[in-house]
């Protein structure tokens, strides 16, 4: 007989977050035939209510670090950085849902326990220490997201939104899970620590083959999640045709959570074969910066603009992942929470401007926003800039620490091409900036409706957060330092 | 003995992979279907996991092959035309990429493989149900146990998008 067949009370105080959002997302689908047609807006509090108190215990949880279940999760400083992250972006997606739902009369349970059964996931994500763990969270993060980007069923954007990426994020799956059982079968563990162990034994050279075989097939599973070239092509269609506040979610927590799982296994796990895989990380990276910048510079669809421009943004974590350094894994963490701010407030903007049916989306429709709602435009004046990486934004020392960890380990080709992308990017935003300063208003910007309470949050908040991180990186960075010494 | 079984069931199997993907009408597909599940059932057995088998008999050979073949049949899906519109060159570069591939990763488990850690029939033990049964409750209950909300996300899923308002 095992010790136990209960586990103690740190275990489940460990995964405390993931059982309160798990709870609280069956209690609101148990909740909403109980409400009647108008006291559904009571759902929203209640999701953003669930999401703080899991925030609480997520910071509580990492009073008590340590792995739990049986070596299955493992909570460190790491897994409670995406953690609180994953659940703030979770925060600021229900405050800008609300109003958006109203109005395209899609208001429903469903959409919140699907909201936070995804965060569930990509916690599960941060905090996993087995592939298996990994997997299932991929795939509950997944799965909920695919579904939410199709919400809309009657909107035909939506349909083709969430197919495309249904089926190549399947496919991609695939791969994920069949690199897991190459490394099963070569090592005989999914344990990260273990497998790391197990290719740092003195006489297994003979099968480093088969664990880069294994490190392949995943790196193609997480880059499709985190939409890194040459696995691109789906973001910019599924972005676009997904609901704006679903598209917002998309691009910033899923994302956060699949670069914490790719982090952690390729600098625990298979840290023992670093030469094997960073050549294919270093190009992945050039690729992605490259592809995303060139294209973004010809699209006139706002939310394809910012979709390329998520895509290279990818392709800067990229340079840090390459760098395979403990800097590296503290500036990847950093620009994903600055990207995470920047990019949540971008789409904020975007959702309040298309009104209804999503119609306004063309950058040309933004002319004169900056003389019809200066306060909006000033907000996403401050999230274009710091995009671009202006210094006093988060973006700047995001950029600044990824190049640093770059020029450290010595890859000095890489960090000079990505600066010379970042240039070309101050093109497309600036862009986006003159249309909404110098040309004349029109149609869309004089009938645009003043900014509703959960949106106005978002922008405030997100906005705070960007230049705090740009006046004082130190606040994050050091979290970020301290806990980016991995558990191996 | 047990190797002339392997060689027959892994015969049968890679043929009813290849009539799945070659075939033209979806019920003939999902037959082939049938035919790769249960010998992959008997190479299972071969090797010790006698749950793991019973399990894709009565799992995939059974309950999902049955969904399948009745969804194909309330849609009422013919034979698919001959429509599929694929250049011959793209085809013969399928066909060679493929090879290539296969041969590559056959080479690289061959070469790479120690003999001595291949699989021998019957060495394997733990393959009962109450073997398995015990690793599920103990070492991987979380996963066991969070697959369950996996399972909540595609029922709440399946009515989202099935159902007739939003």
């Amino acid at each position: 007989m095992p010790a136990s067949f209960v586990p103690s009370a740190t275990d489940y105080l460990r995964f405390l977050p993931e059982i309160i959002m798990i709870a609280i997302g069956a209690l609101i689908m148990l909740l909403e035939p109980l409400l009647g047609g108008n006291k559904k807006d009571s759902l929203s509090g209640l999701t953003v209510l669930g999401f703080i108190v899991a925030l609480v215990a997520a910071i509580m949880a990492n009073g008590m670090p340590g792995t739990s279940f049986s070596n299955m999760l493992i909570v460190d400083g790491f897994g409670t950085f995406f953690r609180v992250l994953v659940i703030g972006v979770g925060i600021l997606t229900v405050l800008s849902s609300a109003q958006y739902l109203k109005r395209e009369h899609a208001a429903s349970a469903e959409y919140y326990a699907l909201l936070l059964f995804s965060v569930t996931g990509q916690c599960v994500m941060a905090t996993a220490n087995e592939l298996i763990m990994i997997f299932i969270g991929l795939e509950i993060s997944s799965i909920a997201t695919y579904i939410l980007a199709g919400y809309l069923r009657d909107d035909k954007r939506n349909n083709e939104a969430a197919l495309k990426y249904f089926l190549l994020g399947s496919f991609a799956t695939a791969f994920l899970l069949y690199g897991i059982a190459w490394i099963y079968g070569t090592t005989g563990t999914t344990n990260l620590m273990d497998i790391r162990a197990y290719l740092l034994t003195p006489g297994v050279q003979r099968n480093m083959v088969l664990a880069g075989t294994a490190a392949a097939l995943m790196f193609v599973g997480f880059a499709f999640k985190v939409s890194a070239a040459p696995f691109q092509v789906w973001a910019p269609d599924v972005y676009q045709g997904a609901p704006a506040p679903v598209t917002l979610f998309m691009s910033a927590g899923p994302k956060a959570a699949a670069f914490a799982v790719f982090l952690r296994v390729f600098m625990t796990a298979f840290e023992p074969i670093t030469s094997r895989w960073e050549p294919f990380v270093w190009s992945s990276a050039l690729l992605t910066m490259v592809i995303g910048n060139f294209a973004a510079l010809s699209q006139t669809n706002i939310k394809r603009l910012l979709a390329y421009s998520s895509i290279a943004h990818a392709g800067y974590v990229m340079v840090a992942i390459a760098s395979h350094s403990q800097i590296g894994v503290a500036a990847a963490m950093f620009y994903l929470a600055a990207y995470a701010l920047m990019n949540v407030g971008a789409f904020a903007v975007i959702t309040h401007f298309s009104r209804q049916g999503e119609k306004f989306l063309e950058v040309e429709d933004l002319a004169g926003l900056g003389w019809k709602q200066p306060v909006t435009a000033a907000l996403f004046t401050i999230f274009l800039l710091s995009l671009i990486g202006v210094p006093l934004t988060g973006g700047f020392f995001g950029k600044f620490y990824i190049f640093k960890a770059a020029l450290d380990a010595n890859l000095i080709w890489l960090s000079v091409l990505g600066l010379l992308n970042s240039a070309v990017a101050a093109y497309y935003y600036l862009r986006i900036i003159v249309v909404m300063y110098m040309h004349e208003p029109g149609d869309s910007t004089v009938t645009l409706q003043p900014l509703g309470a959960g949106i106005a949050a978002t922008l405030w908040a997100t906005a705070l957060g960007t230049l705090i991180l740009g006046i004082y990186p130190s606040l994050i960075l050091n979290f970020a330092t301290s806990s980016s010494v991995l558990a191996k | 003995m047990t190797a002339l079984i392997f060689f027959l069931f892994a015969g049968i199997a890679v043929f009813c992979g290849i009539s799945l993907v070659a075939q033209t009408h979806p019920i003939a597909s999902a037959l082939s279907l049938i035919g790769v599940m249960g010998s992959l059932a008997i190479l299972y057995l071969q090797l010790g996991g006698e749950f793991i088998a019973a399990a894709q008999m009565i799992v995939y050979a059974g309950a999902i092959m049955v969904l399948f073949v009745f969804v194909i049949m309330l849609l009422n899906a013919g034979a698919e035309g001959t429509s599929l519109r694929v250049s011959a060159f793209a085809k013969y570069l399928g066909m060679f990429l493929l090879v290539a591939f296969l041969g590559l990763i056959s080479f690289i488990i061959q070469a790479m493989l120690p003999r001595t850690e291949g699989v021998v029939f019957g060495a394997f033990k733990g393959g009962t149900t109450a073997d398995v049964g015990m690793k599920l409750f103990t070492v991987y209950l979380l996963p066991f146990e969070v697959t369950s909300v996996l399972i909540l996300i595609a029922i709440l899923g399946a009515i989202v998008l099935a159902r007739k308002e939003i």
